[in-house]
């Protein structure tokens, strides 16, 4: 405090002399490897890397292959439903536990155990369960309702959402308990005074609490978001990007692009445009988050 | 994670040491399936009776799911002993940057070039003039598996070609039976779309179009009928739910699909069921159309390592897996045909002695994997994937979109 001198680059040496592994981790790993991939992109790599420069080529092809619009509207369709629902579903489970209810503990524990198993697991569990020859539509045949059908993983128009019934299954949980410790956070003296001035519960939630927590919301939705857009294991077991290409995702193309298909150019695109969309939403919202004002 | 590395290989090294030269081989592959285990079981056998030991690196989810893990510890400098490939363009690039080595010297001093037939199989090891893979067997596509209990069931005789086969699937579904049997791995799509160009418009169609590009065929007249066929064949694979083709053969099996167009390794799966060829299951080469087969299959390639005494038993094996007492044991088990002419296989069953016969004859043709890059396979395997399963896409566009994918290609 008694030091107001702008620049110090030896006070603290410890601390950053400790920091040096993670500072060179992060330019050489992160940025070091997501430039060189991006320079890459423009070369006729097949299973090599190869300087051999093709310019826009690589790219021209992404958006003349089908599969890769297919990709890209998945995602969309995925991402949006799946941050809609897992916040709201996760609102709502966590609004119910904060009703001082028996054995919350219980539930706690039940409503998070599906995060605690991988996507693998998860796609594979859902896969059964919604098979139309054993899962529910043959254990709601079987119930006396011949003509039930609900078969999404073999139907191509609606399987994205088959996905996203197992996404939110596994995630909500998470979601819930972050929400959990928002909620209380929130000062007993603010539901007090509400009670008094007469505000009903859902106008206090919406108007009062949900404000409040801004930065919980903001964590969690960053959490989700990033969980969406590297999507892949969950499709890998459960679909398998099918039926035909119906389920495929961006992260699934670059896989089979750069390994299966031996083809590192193209695969190096695809995951170049993935970044790019990443940073043309994140940019804009941390510069309108962080931008303004500094915060520690 | 290295130093562990460097300890777990010091005690490696320190066993390999006292037991006198039994190394040990970690081979890759990707045969999981009953009959293939049940081959892949005699190469180790056979291996570990030279006084070596076969560690079996055996990689679950096919072709496409092994190859990425095996180049990838190819390049990443941690090489197996010895891996699997399908011989052709998969590891042109390997080869190229001196990542397999040279098995020339044994070739020559074994006389391989004489012995390996057809001599095409040598010629996809070939690189420059030299030898870089072991072919162990040759596997071809072009077969129709027929279960004669569900053409019994639909209270139809047992087709003997292709258009029989449409013909009598309206029967088959009034029986209950899906008619064609398709997985939904992507490979067996394309594939199937591979074999009606192979046996509908003719092998040098084939030729013309993936192995020398030719847009004009591609776009072609008798694209056209193998287009139309495959819409065909869509309307019949309905109602098959699987994923895996071994998935699908058991369909074949226990009759709950009238037939399945799949390679000759089929024929490992319905041997492990105790299935008969002729009384359980009919097999059409060619489809009963034009009776050719492909003469791809699977070849063994040895990444270069360091270890004088690796390298000896890699030697060892690679001699070994033409040897004939290993060939034939080998390739009964698979359903494949051997590598060599001059192996006796009286105990082949009739399907293999067919093939035998088609290969004597020299009706072959080279496989895709041989003609393509993989790149323009993953290519035709999103296209027809998607082409079984989404029937709002139309022959005409689907050929439209082959042809994009045919010029691409290198």
């Amino acid at each position: 405090m008694a030091n107001d001198k702008p620049f110090q680059p030896f006070r603290n040496l410890n601390a950053k002399i400790a920091s040096i592994p993670m500072i060179l981790t992060a330019l050489v790993i992160f940025v070091g490897c997501t430039l060189w991939t991006i320079f890459y992109s423009f070369t006729k790599s097949k299973l090599l890397p190869k300087l051999d420069f093709v310019g826009f080529d690589q790219y021209e092809r992404l958006w003349g292959t089908r599969r890769w619009l297919v990709s890209i509207e998945n995602l969309l369709i995925y991402g949006s439903l799946s941050l809609i629902f897992s916040l709201l579903i996760g609102f709502l489970l966590a609004a119910l536990l904060d009703q001082k209810i028996r054995f919350e503990d219980t539930f706690r524990t039940i409503l998070l155990y599906p995060f605690a198993l991988s996507f693998i697991v998860t796609g594979l569990v859902w896969q059964w369960i919604l098979n139309p020859d054993f899962g529910v539509q043959h254990a709601v045949r079987s119930l006396g309702w011949e003509s039930f059908n609900f078969d999404p993983l073999y139907n191509a128009n609606i399987v994205i959402y088959g996905v996203l019934i197992a996404g939110l299954w596994q995630g909500t949980g998470l979601v819930m308990c972050l929400m959990l410790a928002g909620l209380r956070g929130i000062d007993e003296d603010i539901w007090k005074a509400a009670r008094v001035d007469g505000i009903p519960m859902w106008k206090t939630y919406l108007f009062i609490v949900i404000p409040m927590m801004r930065p919980v919301f903001i964590t969690t939705i960053v959490i989700i978001t990033s969980g969406i857009v590297r999507v892949y294991d969950l499709i890998v077991a459960q679909t398998g990007g099918g039926p035909g290409i119906a389920s495929e995702v961006p992260a699934k193309y670059v896989y089979d692009y750069m390994f299966q298909s031996q083809n590192l150019g193209q695969g190096f695109a695809a995951s170049s445009i993935m970044l790019l969309t990443v940073a043309i939403i994140v940019i804009p919202w941390a510069y309108l988050e962080f931008g303004g004002k500094r915060r520690g | 994670m290295k130093a562990l590395r460097a300890i777990f290989a010091a005690t490696t090294a320190l066993c390999a040491a006292t037991a006198a030269n039994a190394t040990d081989l970690e081979v890759t592959h990707w045969w999981t399936s009953g009959g293939e285990a049940a081959a892949v079981a005699e190469f180790a056998k056979a291996f570990n009776a030279t006084g070596n030991n076969w560690v079996d690196g055996a990689i679950a989810g096919g072709g496409g799911t092994a190859r990425p893990v095996m180049v990838s510890r190819i390049i990443g400098g941690d090489p197996m002993g010895a891996t699997q490939f399908n011989h052709g363009r998969q590891t042109e690039e390997l080869i190229e940057a001196g990542l397999m080595r040279d098995l020339t010297e044994i070739a020559e001093a074994e006389g391989w070039k004489d012995l390996i037939n057809p001599p095409s199989l040598l010629d996809s090891c070939t690189v420059d003039g030299r030898i870089y893979c072991v072919p162990v067997n040759i596997h071809s596509w072009q077969w129709l598996w027929l279960s004669n209990a569900a053409f019994e069931k639909a209270g139809i005789p047992v087709p003997n070609n292709w258009d029989e086969f449409v013909a009598a699937a309206p029967k088959l579904e009034e029986a209950g039976v899906v008619p064609l049997a398709l997985g939904q791995q992507p490979w067996q799509n394309s594939g199937l779309f591979n074999v009606l160009i192979a046996t509908l418009a003719g092998p040098e169609t084939l030729v013309q179009v993936y192995g020398e590009k030719d847009v004009e065929v591609a776009a072609g007249p008798k694209m056209e009928r193998v287009f139309k066929a495959a819409e065909d064949a869509r309307r019949m694979r309905k109602g098959s739910n699987v994923q895996d083709w071994n998935q699908a053969t058991n369909l074949v099996i226990t009759g709950q699909a009238g037939g399945q167009i799949m390679g000759d390794w089929a024929q490992g799966e319905f041997q492990v069921a105790g299935q008969v060829a002729g009384e359980d299951y009919t097999c059409l080469p060619g489809l009963g159309v034009n009776e050719v087969i492909s003469t791809g299959g699977d070849a063994f390639y040895f990444p270069v390592v360091d270890d004088p005494e690796v390298q000896k038993a890699q030697d060892q094996l690679a001699s070994l897996m033409v040897s004939p007492a290993v060939q034939v044991a080998f390739n009964l088990k698979k359903g494949s045909l051997p590598v060599r002419g001059d192996v006796d296989l009286a105990t082949a069953n009739d399907c293999m002695k067919k093939g035998l016969k088609i290969l004597a004859s020299g009706n072959t043709l080279p496989d895709v994997n041989q003609l393509n890059t993989e790149d323009t396979n993953t290519q035709l395997n999103d296209l027809f994937v998607e082409f079984f399963n989404d029937e709002s896409i139309t022959a005409e566009d689907a050929q439209a979109r082959f042809v994009d994918i045919v010029a691409q290609g290198d």
